[in-house]
């Protein structure tokens, strides 16, 4: 199935003619692509096919050279991300976890989360001033902050851990905590590059149970991983690229029996060796 | 025993006030890494804008020692934290991804132009004030000799430790003071999260020229003369007092400030007066020789 013959009500994430040049180098080519609201997707591919850059663009790290990058909304326009700087994007509800964990290290676990909910929270405290002075309305919003932050450290088994520096955690631990901490924003859409690099198997297992919650509860997830263990088993859509093009993008097992994501993951089949 | 207590109290009623102007050194370093050297004229601002609270008080009759202080802080904190917000707007905002140091050399002419502009609109006469706070208590006889605290460092003292308390608790327990430290340790991770960065910036400037007029208006009320040229040695020597508590780290502004205070104070009072400046920067220079990261300050890790 074609992307544009897809009912436009259910997307929640538009790639049109993406394409991302630095200098003479083409990271990205008029890659088109869409993630449906309440889906998992996938975005794969070899090393340097052009995921994250990609991700960068969606999260407003890069400027694309060309095309739109579009987050639908129900009952409204939809936001032109392209366009927007970067924590616009996270209050149009986008949000994203990196490849290299980009935690705030210094802060507690509980404060890293509690800095993603700085908008509701810094309304609610007149820009700082009522909280200094202890307004009424400050301390009802951060108790609710805070119980929403002990949510997602419950549903990421970091409860425990909560007071602790976020650079003290172990690694899955800080993992989790990204993921967490991205869900604090309540986001739309939630961006995750590689969350399993580095995880032990049953920590991806844990991972995937994590994800599979997180979309039940509404958010749509687009996700890059080379885990294919993971993406196989919980991705509702498999986006392929391969030197910044698209070469695929259909169901899991679709995407797997595909002769050309076969051919970018393997090679192409050297003509000898298939005589031989 | 007695002179040398004297000296101590003398001492912290100066550390403070350098330990609030380097506050504001620190507090910028730590969220965009530059040095704002418009700082020690944004502190000449703020006693400026304090003498002339001061002066239409009088006009208007308020004799109140007290009521009066409170006025001249309050007015000097809101016209400075003004002039603090523009210091970041025209100097910093405008070259923010621009190389490194073109901010430092905006902020420079930034200081140069206050100068200015405060000497043509003020006149470059020094301005004396009759003390709005007199006497104090003796706190210590040791044979002719009365150790004495006056009203005024009392005020001082404790003026400062209020300012302090109410910005650690800023940067400890309110939204705004976690979107500092957010920006410090990952300015665009912060934004990723929502957290608009820039205004966040401004806010870190307009808190230190707050601190910053406190400060001001503190040098005015202690030492009652002032004029257009206070910033730049009141700014270096809060700037030297960052470094040597490590620069980024706010306890370490305020320790470093109260060593400076003591160590000029000390040295004026058993070596000579007309060398203690001399004192001040050599505790500089040798802090950047052999504690570069200063007293509580961090390492700074290479990332990788």
């Amino acid at each position: 199935m074609r992307d544009g013959d897809r009912p436009r009500r259910d997307m929640i994430l538009e790639v049109a003619g993406l394409t991302m040049r630095f200098g003479g180098l083409v990271a990205v080519d008029t890659v088109s692509f869409t993630a449906m609201r309440g889906e998992i997707t996938a975005l794969i591919g070899p090393n340097g096919a052009g995921k994250t850059t990609v991700f960068n663009c969606i999260t407003g790290f890069y400027r694309p050279s060309d095309g739109a990058i579009r987050l639908h909304v129900p009952g409204a326009l939809p936001v032109e991300l392209h366009a927007l700087a970067g924590h616009n994007i996270a209050r149009a509800g986008v949000a994203r976890s990196f490849q290299n964990i980009r935690l705030f290290p210094g802060m507690t676990a509980l404060e890293n989360l509690l800095i993603a909910q700085h908008n509701t929270l810094m309304a609610a405290s007149g820009w700082g001033i009522g909280a200094v002075l202890g307004l009424s309305r400050y301390p009802r919003a951060e108790r609710e902050a805070i119980e929403k932050a002990r949510r997602w450290l419950d549903a990421t088994r970091l409860l425990e851990r909560a007071d602790d520096p976020a650079g003290s955690l172990p690694y899955g631990a800080q993992r989790r905590l990204e993921i967490a901490r991205a869900m604090c924003t309540e986001p739309s859409l939630l961006c995750l590059d590689e969350p399993a690099a580095g995880l032990n198997p049953r920590e991806s297992d844990e991972l995937a149970r994590l994800l599979l919650e997180i979309r039940a509860g509404g958010t749509s997830i687009l996700l890059i991983e080379h885990d294919m263990g993971v993406v196989m088993r919980i991705s509702d859509r498999v986006v392929v690229l391969d030197h910044g093009k698209l070469i695929a993008a259909d169901a899991p097992a679709a995407v797997r029996a595909d002769p050309r994501v076969i051919a970018a993951y393997l090679g192409v089949d050297d003509p000898e060796e298939t005589a031989a | 025993m007695a002179y040398a207590l004297q000296q101590l109290i003398n001492g912290i009623s100066l550390g403070m006030i350098y330990g609030l102007i380097a506050v504001g050194y620190t507090m910028v370093y730590g969220i965009i890494g530059m040095i704002n050297f418009a700082h020690g004229d944004v502190f000449m601002i703020g006693a400026f804008v304090a003498l002339i609270a001061l002066l239409l008080l009088q006009l208007g009759g308020v004799m109140d020692g007290t009521a009066a202080i409170l006025l001249m802080l309050l007015a000097s904190v809101a016209v400075t934290a003004l002039y603090g917000w523009t210091v970041e707007r025209v100097a910093y905002r405008p070259l923010r991804g621009s190389f490194r140091l073109a901010p430092l050399i905006s902020a420079i002419g930034l200081s140069i132009v206050l100068q200015n502009y405060v000497q043509v609109s003020q006149g470059a006469r020094v301005k004396p004030v009759e003390a709005v706070l007199r006497g104090g208590v003796e706190v210590f006889r040791e044979g002719d000799f009365a150790v004495q605290l006056s009203y005024m460092q009392m005020l001082i003292i404790g003026t400062t430790l209020a300012a302090l308390a109410a910005f650690t608790i800023l940067v400890t327990r309110t939204p705004l003071g976690r979107a500092m430290r957010a920006c410090e340790q990952d300015r665009k991770m912060a934004a990723l999260l929502g957290i608009d960065t820039d205004r966040t910036i401004s806010l870190t400037f307009v808190i230190g020229a707050a601190l910053a007029a406190v400060a001001g208006t503190m040098y005015l009320l202690r030492y009652g003369v002032i004029d257009f040229y206070i910033g730049f040695l009141a700014g270096v020597k809060a700037f030297t007092a960052a470094v040597l508590g490590g620069i980024g780290s706010l306890p370490g502004a305020v320790l470093g400030g109260l060593l400076i205070g003591l160590i000029e104070t000390f040295w004026s009072a058993y070596f000579s007066v007309q060398y203690k400046d001399v004192a001040a920067f050599s505790i500089l220079v040798l802090t950047l020789i052999f504690l570069p990261t200063g007293l509580l300050g961090r390492q700074e890790v290479e990332k990788v």
